[in-house]
């Protein structure tokens, strides 16, 4: 056993840009969608805030899965003239998914932060903008971070799943090998070696989120 | 929209996806018990005064939180005898369990330490404090949370496509290929798993809120997905 490491992991790591790939064009949508949604969440319009309400609970109340399919399969059909590219439906189904749970960290910072500094933004004549721009949305930042920092990592194994709609990543270049292997040993070998992979590529994330958690309880107590 | 939303071919499919949902929800709570179970094992072994044991704990627990359930999914199916459907429930059992053993733990670190004073000054041994003085304090604040992972399972249950389960989407995704018409059956799976979980996590969030005022405490959780 393991004695495969030289032609099984450099075929696996093949797929490393394509998981790179969807991870940041998906953590860049997420990041934009949750602060979008989150902000809009707290709008004081009733419209505003039930259409990021219904965004985020369709996104929320059904499967990472499911969303990618009708991406990647039923939208095609749905709407005519529109074609995804296999990254662009992946990265597109993790982005808007994951975006819908980020949403919720932005939202619950916002609505975090003590009425006491609204109340004194306003007392000092600041506009609404300024309001958000200067005195919440500080705050609120970094109560965001740890959230972020989770939800990267969710992120990052959410990325496995453009295996099933044929995006040639870690895992579905794990599973080529695995068809053309079928020694039990091997086996066991190829999915070691991708369950190191995917650890060794969250790593960094887990460290970072740990970084951040510390970051942001000190010094501040919340009630 | 009519000429590709086909009424009569979705009413045709509908009692066949609808079928599937109870491997779907048999595979869930499955999955949801071995996670409780498991998730309390993980949360008392981390708590160990044996530092060794603790600390691999630990470390497994951040593993299995690292790596995609999917891939955990593969590397049971191929390498150990199980149906597909056992491999999901373990897999999803103890992917789960160690974001429940999170859960846990914050319960347990909300109870005040005099509580376990009280419990030494009364002679109580070790499993005797557990048993009776901890965990009936540490559990029910954080129930409304364990209910929230219901949910979570719940949703990620269409991995078992990936280990020849026919659930729901497994069987929404075989109709698909066999009629080339994808956009009824996904759209049904959606619309179920819609009607299902979000009504679910609104009475969570009741429950949240209720539980909450109750205790008066507020219970800290690290990254959990909601």
């Amino acid at each position: 056993m393991f004695s495969n490491f030289m032609t099984f992991a450099p075929f696996i790591l093949q797929g490393l840009t394509t998981t790179v790939m969807v991870f940041l064009y998906g953590a860049l949508l997420a990041y934009s969608i949750a602060i979008i949604a989150g902000l809009m969440r707290t709008s004081q319009f009733a419209i505003v805030r039930t259409i990021a309400a219904v965004f985020v609970e369709l996104f929320r109340g059904t499967s990472l899965l499911v969303q990618m399919f009708f991406l990647y399969y039923a939208l095609p059909q749905l709407i005519d003239g529109i074609s995804m590219s296999l990254m662009l439906a992946g990265s597109l189904a993790v982005g808007l998914n994951y975006g819908a749970y980020a949403s919720e960290v932005v939202r619950s910072a916002i609505n975090s932060i003590h009425i006491g500094q609204t109340e004194a933004a306003i007392s000092l004549n600041m506009s609404r903008f300024q309001r958000l721009r200067l005195v919440i949305l500080p705050q609120a930042f970094r109560l965001m971070l740890p959230g972020f920092g989770n939800n990267a990592i969710e992120l990052l194994k959410g990325t496995s799943l453009v295996y099933f709609i044929g995006l040639a990543d870690l895992t579905f270049n794990a599973n080529v090998l695995r068809g053309s292997n079928t020694a039990i040993s091997s086996q066991v070998e190829i999915y070691t070696y991708l369950l190191v992979a995917y650890f060794l590529l969250a790593l960094p994330l887990i460290v970072l989120a740990r970084y951040l958690e510390k970051r942001a309880s000190k010094g501040v107590t919340l009630s | 929209m009519s000429d590709v939303w086909d009424w009569a071919f979705a009413w045709e499919i509908f009692p066949d996806i609808l079928s599937a949902i109870t491997v779907t929800i048999s595979v869930t709570i499955s999955a949801y018990f071995l996670s409780l179970t498991v998730g309390l094992v993980f949360a008392l072994l981390r708590r160990s005064a044996f530092k060794p044991l603790a600390l691999s704990i630990a470390g497994i627990i951040e593993f299995i939180r690292a790596t995609p359930p999917l891939v955990q999914l593969f590397f049971v199916f191929y390498t150990t005898p199980l149906t597909g459907f056992q491999t999901g429930v373990l897999v999803l059992g103890i992917h789960y369990a160690t974001y429940v053993s999170e859960i846990y733990r914050s319960g347990i670190n909300a109870v005040p330490n005099s509580q376990w004073e009280a419990g030494k000054a009364l002679n109580f041994s070790k499993a005797q404090m557990w048993k009776k003085i901890i965990l009936p304090q540490a559990v029910p604040p954080v129930i409304p949370m364990l209910g929230n992972y219901l949910i979570v399972l719940f949703k990620e249950t269409p991995l078992l496509l990936g280990v020849f389960v026919m659930e729901m989407m497994s069987t929404a995704r075989a109709i698909g290929s066999q009629t080339y018409s994808f956009v009824e059956p996904i759209t049904i799976v959606g619309f179920l798993f819609l009607i299902l979980s979000y009504p679910s996590a609104l009475f969570i969030r009741y429950l949240e809120r209720k539980v909450g005022n109750l205790h008066g405490n507020k219970v800290e959780t690290r990254g959990m997905k909601t």
